[in-house]
């Protein structure tokens, strides 16, 4: 992979600050870096292609959608693994699942539009062949989201 | 909750793909739902202000740009000293998400941070200096062993 330079650098850092919302942005972003729009949305689409950037899109507040998010930890037997994780991947509210080192060895977030589905979904879950136990932990209060990396 | 109306819902739709890398995306956007650019500008702008959009930008692929470590910590905090703690744990540049959550019978632990650095004892040094400072040592380094679906979520799609 190539070495970013000093002006890819700036422009991921504009870039994870946000695109400003507006009829022509990347022009914009170009008069804050001191060139043109098909500099900048070539040297994006570059970035994006060499995998620097995995996304370049919206970010919404599910709450403020109508949807309720939880993290779920799995015991589930190594033997299980692979069967109950790709299980739990078929849930389009399941957007990320991991297996992580510990007793509690699969964590996975669900995001649902009713406490119903989140309710059904789990059970479901609970009852594959392999998981010996589930915690749903509820998120009582969120202090910070921000995945920003500031390039130097 | 408020609920959204049907042309939140479409500009949710259109956006919630990847965001066009042309010159004129709104305009590509608001065509694939049937709304004007006019319409479709000033309801996403709206949607800013009322906070139902987070974010518009780009989240780095962490691992190509040096992160390549991450670690969800799960922490046991003495309830009174959550907003102390959450204090300390939100000003470190090395922590991304920060959340308490319930706990459970067999796991105490009510408060999450996901830390990343560029190398797995990298790591475990700054969770060191968080549990330092932040006066809290009791918790669970839950590293990642396989990643098996990370994806950005999609609403409205009944």
């Amino acid at each position: 992979m190539e070495e970013l330079t000093t002006f890819d650098k700036s422009l991921l850092n504009i870039l994870q600050g946000g695109l400003p919302v507006c009829s022509h942005p990347f022009q914009v972003i170009g008069e804050e870096l001191g060139t043109d729009e098909q500099t900048v949305l070539a040297r994006v689409r570059a970035l994006k292609e060499a995998g620097y950037v995995r996304r370049i899109g919206t970010f919404f507040n599910s709450a403020r959608l109508g949807y309720k998010g939880t993290l779920v930890a799995l015991q589930v037997e190594p033997e299980a693994m692979t069967q109950v994780a790709e299980a739990v991947n078929q849930y389009p509210g399941v957007t990320h699942n991991y297996e992580r080192e510990g007793c509690y060895n699969l964590w996975f977030t669900l995001n649902t539009p009713c406490p119903e589905e989140e309710e059904r979904i789990l059970g479901t879950i609970e009852e594959l062949p392999g998981v010996e136990s589930l915690l749903n932990l509820k998120a009582n209060k969120k202090y910070k989201i921000n995945v920003q990396f500031k390039l130097q | 909750m408020q609920n959204l109306t049907e042309k939140e819902k479409a500009v949710v739709r259109a956006l919630q793909g990847d965001f066009p890398l042309v010159a004129d995306p709104y305009a590509q956007l608001a065509e694939s739902v049937g709304l004007t650019k006019e319409d479709f500008l000033a309801t996403v702008k709206s949607m800013q202000d009322e906070k139902k959009i987070r974010k518009m930008g780009a989240v780095l692929a962490h691992r190509n740009v040096g992160f390549k470590a991450n670690v969800l910590v799960a922490w046991a905090v003495p309830q009174e000293r959550l907003e102390e703690v959450a204090r300390v744990m939100v000003d470190s540049p090395s922590v991304s998400h920060c959340y308490d959550r319930n706990t459970a019978p067999d796991w105490p632990y009510n408060f999450y941070t996901m830390v990343h650095g560029h190398s797995r004892e990298e790591c475990e040094q700054i969770v060191q200096q968080l549990a330092d400072a932040a006066g809290v040592q009791d918790r669970q380094m839950l590293f990642t062993k396989k990643e098996w679906k990370k994806q950005s979520m999609r609403y409205f799609q009944e």
